[in-house]
């Protein structure tokens, strides 16, 4: 069992002489499997996917490509290799060597941030379960598999903490992650927005531009941490994680570039002709935007957080390139700006900036999805259009936080409940809005054939062509 | 807020510089709680105004809470006792989602002076005993409807209840975190009910008391943290059905017209606080108040219909409300007024006839509850933290009930008159001074201060309605000292000064101690054990000092501690 469990699971973290880390493994691994067989991409058991899988640390090691069914995909663990004398970067313990095993009193909370960001990963999975079903090209359900067995492999990465670090407790925490199901009211994912639906390919691509940013910002944020294994961990994570946004960032820029060319050959931008037509109208793809924007900006928690302020003092979870910011790195008498709504007001007060790192990172966070969303506009800017996409005030549709009572418009003014409600649907995707988008969805399996809605890629997977056959159905 | 409030101020300066804090709340005006009945179920929902704090400098998050709310809450029972009799059992639960409460608010508490801690802590203690004084004496049951995290004072209050439903959303925990987030402990009874009321194992409370995130699911109900776990999809149904069961065992009456309490006619001004029955007079130079009680003018009908119409104003429920207000608003506002003279005034005779009706209806509900109201305000004057001195002198009516004021003080002081010269004064016992107010050791106060010895306690049961002078008084052991008119003013002047110039912390101490001998119960060990250790951990730097545990939370700093064990 030891060789075939350490030959099963590619890691360089020594699976093989852990004798502990086997046993929490030999027992999780078939109850991942009846999750991934229960919950994993509906129908797909079978198919043989080109995919991507890690079986090293060294170059070009994290990226080998080949046909795998999905249910014998070798989910590995890999750290990034560790840094000899490294030491802690920030807070209380700044400078003093990086911790090899949990400190006993940080164990609480480094549990409840590994259990937590754990939690995403199979959330999502179960979120995107039934999009394989009305994908628009093969490439595209490539992509998605891809997608969702790294995010298999990322809960791997979480569990490896868990069983290795959190003895009985980790084990316990290991097996919640499996028991938990995205939107069930009795079972829920931790995290709200990890709870909704992920309906159709456009919420897809938008979930991976957004969502799966908030998982780069997080894991950016516990890379810096002075546990060193799970910096490690985080480290190696975030090279996978790019290829999500990828994935978010090219579908929508092939979403936009498809309704440019209609708009362009047929010289309207009519939403209702260009939806006769089968393209998705840009005023709709700006609503998706605000929706997904709004609702991940909730997932980096509260303005002001006394847990943020304790992660970072105690060392478990720094800030967005720690390093490469120019200060104490301690944030004691630091002050940092946070919007705040106050006595029907927007006002913006300094805050104690230990406590508005979740601002902080927030605001990181909106700097990079910008940049993310002017690439989209160079699409509109190439065909002579003059429509743009814009970044939503980072008050509109909050749910959590300071700002959550405030009804604020896309372009930041402060209205009454009854005004913004009745503008709603100018702003957010209403029901008809996704009504159509679903009547879109259909499932496009022909190597090299694109639905009518989205452009094809630039290239494809590896350097294989388009019309490639990237899975193969039995 | 300074901890050094100690500085004697004038009465002039007193007055400006003060806000006063009061306890008089309507449901029409609650900020956060919800009070909504229903057939025999009333359900109490926790919707805390984060802006809606005491005092300025913290936001009430997450249903934590502060005086404010607490005061609310008691505000709710009463009213439930009261007005609504039908209604045999109370769903606490949360408006909010995903969240119960997270108990008493740190912020506030890291800004509260030392005092205003121990005040508050002392409050809701009160509230909370009151419920399971209510559960065991009126069969008003409590189930706590835990919908989401349930943390600190949250859980508290939750184990105050009869019964607790956790939701099994493999998320939400019950905790006690104080301990490793706040360097403090579970000080609202917490710490003992886990073993005393729900027995659980020790080393299971030592595990769950130094676990920031509590415990979830079914090792909650497996380690008896809660009844029940229950997912969220059949929470609702399964907590109706449960309070519809216990109001169902419930002996509150099923149909009956609720008595409704009206404001106080209260009157503050500089000299104190005065109302139609209690009247509060205080000499601030001398640091000491005159509560003066009197009793009825008129006879009170004796007949439960008659005594239903009389409602709030029947005498001893507004004497209770009265003296309850004026107990408290002492206690949150005079701190620094550290002896308090318990005087009486009136008709001994109507004092007596009040109590024959409480004994002859003791099985009506309304009566009933109004016995529990004399009997957790009498039990209020046990733990207040003041030098309680009965002066029965002429004019006094210090029978039956009011005779239970005399029993609580420290000491009493009888005028003793040659033979039987008119206005002399005299004490009279009832049947209600032999267990209907028993204390929160559960004896009544005439075995407590004999400690429990039965002859002293026979003697003076066998002087059950006879008036009792001064001789005949000391004789029994019913009150501390007799002087004669001639020594009178002298002696009690002395006794006030020297009273006066006692450390008040050793005074608390002493009187704390003395005023429970013998036997511990579950409440007496809250409010002594637990309290003494909180109130001495919260005047340790380690909670306090300016890198206190309680002091930094939530400001990311560490605590830093002094080691050394004490």
């Amino acid at each position: 069992m030891n060789v075939s469990l350490n030959e099963k699971i590619p890691n360089n973290v020594d699976v093989g002489g852990d004798k502990a880390l086997q046993r929490a493994l030999e027992r999780w691994q078939p109850e991942f499997l009846d999750w991934w067989s229960d919950m994993g991409p509906d129908g797909s058991k079978g198919y043989e996917v080109y995919l991507r899988t890690a079986v090293s640390v060294e170059k070009g090691g994290w990226a080998h490509f080949d046909f795998v069914r999905m249910p014998e995909y070798r989910w590995g663990i890999f750290l990034e290799p560790a840094r000899a004398g490294r030491s802690v970067g920030f807070g209380e313990h700044r400078g003093e060597p990086a911790w090899q095993e949990v400190p006993g009193e940080y164990r609480g909370n480094l549990r409840r941030i590994i259990v937590t960001q754990g939690d995403t990963e199979p959330a999502s999975v179960e979120q995107q379960r039934h999009l394989g079903m009305t994908c628009p090209s093969l490439y595209d359900l490539r992509n998605l598999f891809q997608v969702n067995v790294e995010e298999g492999r990322h809960l791997w990465a979480m569990v490896y903490l868990l069983h290795r670090y959190f003895g009985r407790d980790g084990r316990e925490e290991a097996q919640a992650l499996l028991e938990r199901r995205s939107g069930d009211r009795d079972n829920p994912r931790i995290l709200e927005a990890f709870n909704e639906p992920t309906p159709d390919w456009m919420s897809l691509f938008m979930f991976t531009f957004f969502t799966d940013r908030d998982g780069k910002f997080q894991l950016c944020a516990l890379a810096e941490s002075g546990f060193d294994p799970l910096a490690r961990t985080a480290r190696f994570m975030l090279t996978e994680e790019a290829h999500h946004m990828f994935v978010g960032v090219t579908g929508v820029a092939r979403i936009l570039e498809r309704t440019c060319q209609v708009m362009a050959k047929e010289r309207t931008d009519s939403p209702e002709r260009l939806r006769a037509l089968g393209v998705i109208d840009l005023p709709t793809v700006q609503r998706y935007l605000n929706f997904h924007f709004s609702v991940t900006l909730d997932l980096f928690g509260s303005e002001l957080s006394s847990n943020a302020a304790t992660y970072y003092t105690t060392g478990l979870k720094g800030r967005y390139e720690e390093e490469k910011l120019d200060d104490d790195h301690r944030l004691k008498d630091a002050v940092y700006p946070v919007l705040a709504f106050e006595e029907g007001r927007l006002v913006t007060r300094e805050a104690p900036a230990l406590n508005a790192l979740n601002e902080k990172l927030r605001d990181d966070y909106i700097k990079d999805t910008a940049s993310g969303i002017a690439r989209w506009n160079r699409v509109m800017e190439k065909h002579g259009i003059e429509f743009r996409l814009a970044v939503p005030h980072k008050g509109f549709h909050r749910r959590i936080g300071a700002l959550a009572g405030a009804h604020i418009s896309p372009d930041g003014r402060l209205l009454s409940r009854e005004a913004w409600q009745a503008r709603a649907d100018e702003w957010l995707p209403s029901a008809a809005d996704r009504a159509f988008v679903q009547s879109l969805m259909g499932r496009v399996v022909e190597p090299g054939r694109f639905a009518n809605w989205i452009a094809p890629p630039e290239r494809g997977i590896h350097g294989m062509p388009l019309d490639f056959e990237y899975v193969r159905f039995d | 807020m300074s901890e050094s409030a100690a500085e004697p101020r004038s009465a002039a300066a007193h007055e400006t510089a003060r806000e006063l804090i009061t306890c008089e709340r309507h449901p029409d005006r609650y900020r956060h709680w919800r009070l909504a009945v229903e057939a025999r179920v009333a359900t109490l929902s926790l919707d805390v105004d984060e802006a809606g704090g005491l005092a300025p400098g913290y936001r009430l998050k997450l249903n934590s809470y502060d005086l404010g709310v607490d005061i609310e809450l008691h505000d709710a029972l009463q009213r439930i006792r009261f007005e609504h009799p039908q209604v045999g059992c109370v769903v606490l639960t949360s408006a909010k989602e995903r969240v119960f409460s997270a108990g008493a608010n740190i912020f506030m508490l890291g800004l509260a002076s030392h005092a205003e801690k121990v005040n508050f802590c002392k409050f809701t203690n009160e509230t909370r005993n009151g419920m399971e004084e209510s559960s065991a004496h009126s069969g008003l049951k409590f189930l706590a409807a835990c919908n989401g995290t349930t943390a600190g004072g949250g859980y508290e209050l939750a184990l105050a209840c009869d019964q607790i439903v956790l939701v099994d959303d493999r998320w939400s925990a019950v905790s006690l975190p104080e301990v490793p987030l706040l360097g403090v402990l579970p000080g609202t009874g917490g710490l003992t009910r886990l073993t005393d009321k729900r027995r659980v194992r020790r080393d299971q409370a030592d595990l769950f008391c130094t676990s920031a995130e509590g415990v979830r699911g079914a090792r909650a109900r497996e380690w008896r943290l809660v009844d029940e776990v229950v997912k969220p999809g059949q929470f609702h149904e399964f907590v109706g059905r449960r309070a519809a069961e216990l109001a169902e065992a419930s002996e509150r009456p099923r149909q009956a017209q609720g008595i409704v309490l009206p404001p106080l006619e209260r009157r503050i001004d500089a000299a104190g606080y005065h109302y139609a029955l209690v009247d509060a007079r205080i000499e601030r130079e001398a640091r000491r108040v005159t509560l003066t009680v009197s009793a009825p003018e008129r006879r009170e009908p004796e007949d439960i219909e008659g005594i239903l119409a009389r409602g709030a104003h029947w005498w001893p429920l507004r004497v209770a409300r009265e003296l309850d207000d004026a107990v408290l608003m002492l206690r949150m506002n005079d701190p620094e007024v550290g002896t308090w003279l318990l005087s009486t005034r009136g008709d001994a005779d109507r004092v007596l006839e009040a109590d024959a009706s409480l004994e002859r209806h003791g099985g009506h509900w309304f009566v009933k509850e109004v016995t529990g109201m004399l009997r957790r305000t009498l039990s209020r004057l046990d733990v207040s933290s003041r030098s309680l001195i009965a002066l029965v002198d002429r004019g006094s009516c210090f029978a039956g009930t009011l005779f239970e004021l005399a029993l609580a003080a420290d000491r009493s002081y009888m005028l003793q008159l040659d033979g039987a010269a008119p206005g002399a004064p005299c004490i009279a016992c009832s049947p209600m001074n032999f267990g209907a107010y028993p204390a929160a050791n559960g004896a009544a106060r005439i075995e407590t201060r004999f400690c429990g010895e039965r002859g002293a306690v026979e003697a003076a049961r066998a002087a059950l309605g006879r008036r009792l002078d001064a001789e005949r008084a000391l004789a029994l052991g019913l009150v501390t000292a007799a002087p004669d008119e001639l020594d009178w003013d002298e002696e009690i002047r002395l006794a006030l000064e020297e009273r006066a110039s006692l450390s008040p912390d050793a005074l608390t101490g002493l009187e704390a101690n003395l005023r429970f001998p013998g036997a511990e119960n579950m409440h007496t060990r809250i409010f002594g054990r637990l309290s003494a250790w909180q109130n001495w951990i919260f005047t340790r730097p380690n909670a306090t000092g300016a890198a206190g545990a309680l002091k930094v939370f939530g400001t990311g700093s560490k605590p830093g501690f002094d080691w050394n064990r004490t």
